[in-house]
């Protein structure tokens, strides 16, 4: 068979299953472009921004678990692109992005539209590629999709001249898609180790990061959680690992998890960390972090072992597997003394969340939403945020019951993240509900993605939270800087109903209504976007708070 | 993701610390370079020397990398095997000859 490399790699992702890209055509992709309008297996969602385009990918890629892939064109479409990836990379979203370039021979010379996509994306990449050959392609496309899913995921960016993407090759057949690789062996010693650890601990807490989401291992850990009698805390990636209303789970840790949370944390002699990384906005400082406790850290990627906390056990491995190998070493335990001790500190500094009834405020909007839903659908929606108040509010008080309902942009902390997020999950899971809480400011970070939605008539409801300001930095300066509030507060009104019917999605606007929950309910409710605004008073504070460089004991409000 | 601030980290005194000598073997390719550089220069780890040559048939190169021997050492050492060009990581004392025989040439 004969092929352009262009065609090739159209073929090649057929082959890894992709049916959906995300992208924005250029002129250094244009043969790309070509292939996929002749072959037409592919959909393309036209994207207003390639930053745009990358987070659709992240929203299909976190919601399925499965690699996506976003496209752009070379020079300002790769530039615009990296932030996109550089979140995907911090929170280890596996995406497969494709840039044109520049011509081989005009590579170095500052031709049009080239900037060095090879040299920006090191930073920001678990791997990436310039192919220099047509033939590099049949490696280079497979090996991208392996590496973007094996061990820790991540994205995997592949930089294509345009004439690699316009020369021919003769092959005979296609190569093998990329599958991940397996895991590695688990170290049954140190298994052993672990579970002894466990058995024989006093005040355990189990700990629980995004790995957890990654790796399918919810339905373990909560088992693990169960029979050792484990108190569980979640990182803001693991939201819905553990169902929150469960008993034993004692929702978010860190920086702005409940006091009880970070008390019962304080107090426990073992931490068992699956699949988290120690990050500084969960554990605070770091030398004052559980100091009473010895640490069971299991990661995929063995550099965190030891990374920010030296773990007395460390097991190198895929999280399922060892919880399944696990699970049989560990004694049934109803730990009585401790849970009661824990349920003691719960009762005693509960999370706070006033204003409850009223759905028209921070935490009664949160709470609104997630009774709105129909009961039927409320488990299977999809929560996405933007990045600020609204995004630790949501995560602090929304019911979350499964893995992969939540997604937010934790490491990179990204506005801009939610709404392109969303159309993404929904455009992935076209059956869903999908729900994202945005700020005013990060909203605006990427607006012009409600055309995309309105093209791609997405079920997402936008959730407005409207505070006239950047909120989370209001409040830093309030808390942190004498309230001296520069670059916060915006100075005229938008008015985002018009906006988004501007763009052709209904809206509503809570403000006015006359019943709040009889507006929300039927717009949740009803299939297609829609928007739907609400004012917040910017006085709204997140709480408690670890103030910058304390430790998490040291928490103020709530 | 920031190592200064870990508690490991922080017992770090670089004034008693001694050198040590890595040997990367990498894929030779454009890029490589660039690759294991930027990682050291990103974690904030400062690499005093280097060198680098094809090996063998030249699908192969062999990186020496001279750096300052800290408790960071070991997690450098992971994260430069994670790179998907790096193929193996060692590392040898201060003692090494590979830096001391080119010596002559700095003088
Ligand atoms: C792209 C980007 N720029 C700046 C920041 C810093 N930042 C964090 S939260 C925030 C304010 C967010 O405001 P908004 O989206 O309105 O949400 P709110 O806090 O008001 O709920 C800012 C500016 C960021 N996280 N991302």
């Amino acid at each position: 068979m004969k092929y352009t490399g262009a065609q090739l790699v159209v073929r090649l992702l057929e082959q890894q299953g992709i049916t959906t890209v995300a992208g924005i055509p250029g002129g250094a992709a244009l043969p790309l472009y070509d292939a996929l309008a002749e072959r037409g297996s592919i959909r393309h969602v036209l994207a207003r921004h390639e930053q745009g385009a990358g987070f659709i990918a992240q929203g299909m890629a976190r919601a399925s678990g499965k690699a996506a892939v976003c496209i752009a064109s070379s020079g300002p479409g790769a530039t615009n692109l990296v932030t996109a990836i550089a979140d995907a990379k911090l929170d280890s979203i596996p995406l497969v992005c494709i840039t044109g370039q520049v011509p081989l021979s005009m590579i170095g010379t500052d031709a049009f539209q080239e900037v060095d996509t090879y040299g920006i994306s090191i930073p920001v990449t678990k791997h990436n590629y310039l192919v220099r050959n047509v033939a590099d392609l049949l490696q280079v496309i497979p090996e991208a999709f392996r590496l973007a899913e094996s061990g820790r995921p991540g994205p995997v960016w592949i930089d294509i001249p345009k004439d690699v993407q316009m020369a021919s090759i003769e092959i005979d057949a296609l190569p093998e898609p990329g599958r991940p690789d397996t895991a590695p062996c688990v170290d049954m010693d140190e298994l052993r180790r672990a579970a002894e650890l466990i058995n024989a601990a006093k005040t355990p807490v189990l700990y629980l990061g995004g790995g957890i989401v990654t790796a399918g291992a919810s339905a373990q850990a909560v088992m693990l959680a169960e029979q050792a009698g484990l108190p569980t805390t979640m990182t803001l990636m693991a939201l819905g690992t553990m169902q929150s209303d469960h008993p034993l789970s004692l929702g978010m840790l860190g920086m702005h998890g409940a006091r009880f949370t970070n008390y019962i944390l304080e107090e426990s002699d073992l931490l068992i960390v699956l699949g988290a990384r120690f990050d500084d906005r969960a554990i605070g400082k770091a030398e004052q972090f559980c100091p009473k406790a010895a640490i069971v850290h299991v990661d995929i990627d063995a550099a965190e072992l030891g990374k920010i906390k030296r773990p007395h056990v460390g097991i190198h491995g895929d999280v399922s597997q060892v919880l399944d190998r696990l699970l049989p070493l560990i004694q049934v335990q109803l730990r009585k003394q401790w849970l009661s001790r824990v349920s003691d500190l719960r009762s005693r500094h509960p999370l706070l969340m006033p204003g409850l009834e009223n759905p028209r405020s921070h935490y009664g909007l949160i709470d609104a939403v997630a009774s709105a839903l129909d009961p039927l659908q409320a488990d299977d929606a999809i929560i996405t945020t933007d990045v600020g108040q609204h995004q630790m509010w949501v995560a602090q008080a929304y019911p979350f019951s499964r893995p992969r309902q939540w997604l937010t942009s934790g490491g990179l902390g990204t506005m801009g993240f939610g709404m392109p997020a969303a159309l993404g999950a929904a455009i992935a899971e076209p059956d869903r509900t999908v729900i994202c809480f945005s700020g005013d400011g990060s909203f605006m970070m990427n607006i012009q993605e409600l055309a995309t939605m309105a093209d791609e008539n997405a079920n997402v409801k936008i959730i407005l939270m409207n505070n006239q300001s950047l909120g989370m930095v209001h409040q830093q300066q309030d808390m942190f800087y004498k309230r001296r509030l520069f670059a916060v507060d915006y100075q005229r009104r938008s008015d985002f109903v018009k906006i988004a019917q501007g763009f052709g999605i209904e809206a509503c606007d809570l403000d006015t209504a006359e019943n709040p929950r009889a507006m929300l309910a039927d717009a949740l409710n009803r299939r297609g976007p829609c928007l739907i605004h609400c004012s917040i008073d910017i006085e709204a504070k997140v709480l408690p708070i670890v103030p910058p460089g304390a430790s998490n004991t040291e928490m103020i409000g709530g | 993701m920031n190592m200064r601030d870990s508690n490991i980290n922080r017992k770090l005194n670089p004034e008693q610390s001694g050198k040590a000598v890595l040997e990367l073997t990498v894929r030779n390719h454009p890029g490589v370079m660039s690759h294991v550089c930027g990682l050291f220069a990103r974690r904030a780890f400062n690499v005093e020397g280097i060198l680098c040559m094809p090996v063998g048939d030249g699908a192969q190169s062999r990186i020496w990398l001279l750096v300052r021997e800290d408790e960071r050492l070991p997690q450098m050492m992971s994260q430069a095997g994670k790179l998907e060009d790096v193929l193996s990581v060692a590392r040898h004392g201060a003692d090494h000859r590979v830096f001391e025989k080119l010596e002559e040439f700095f003088g």
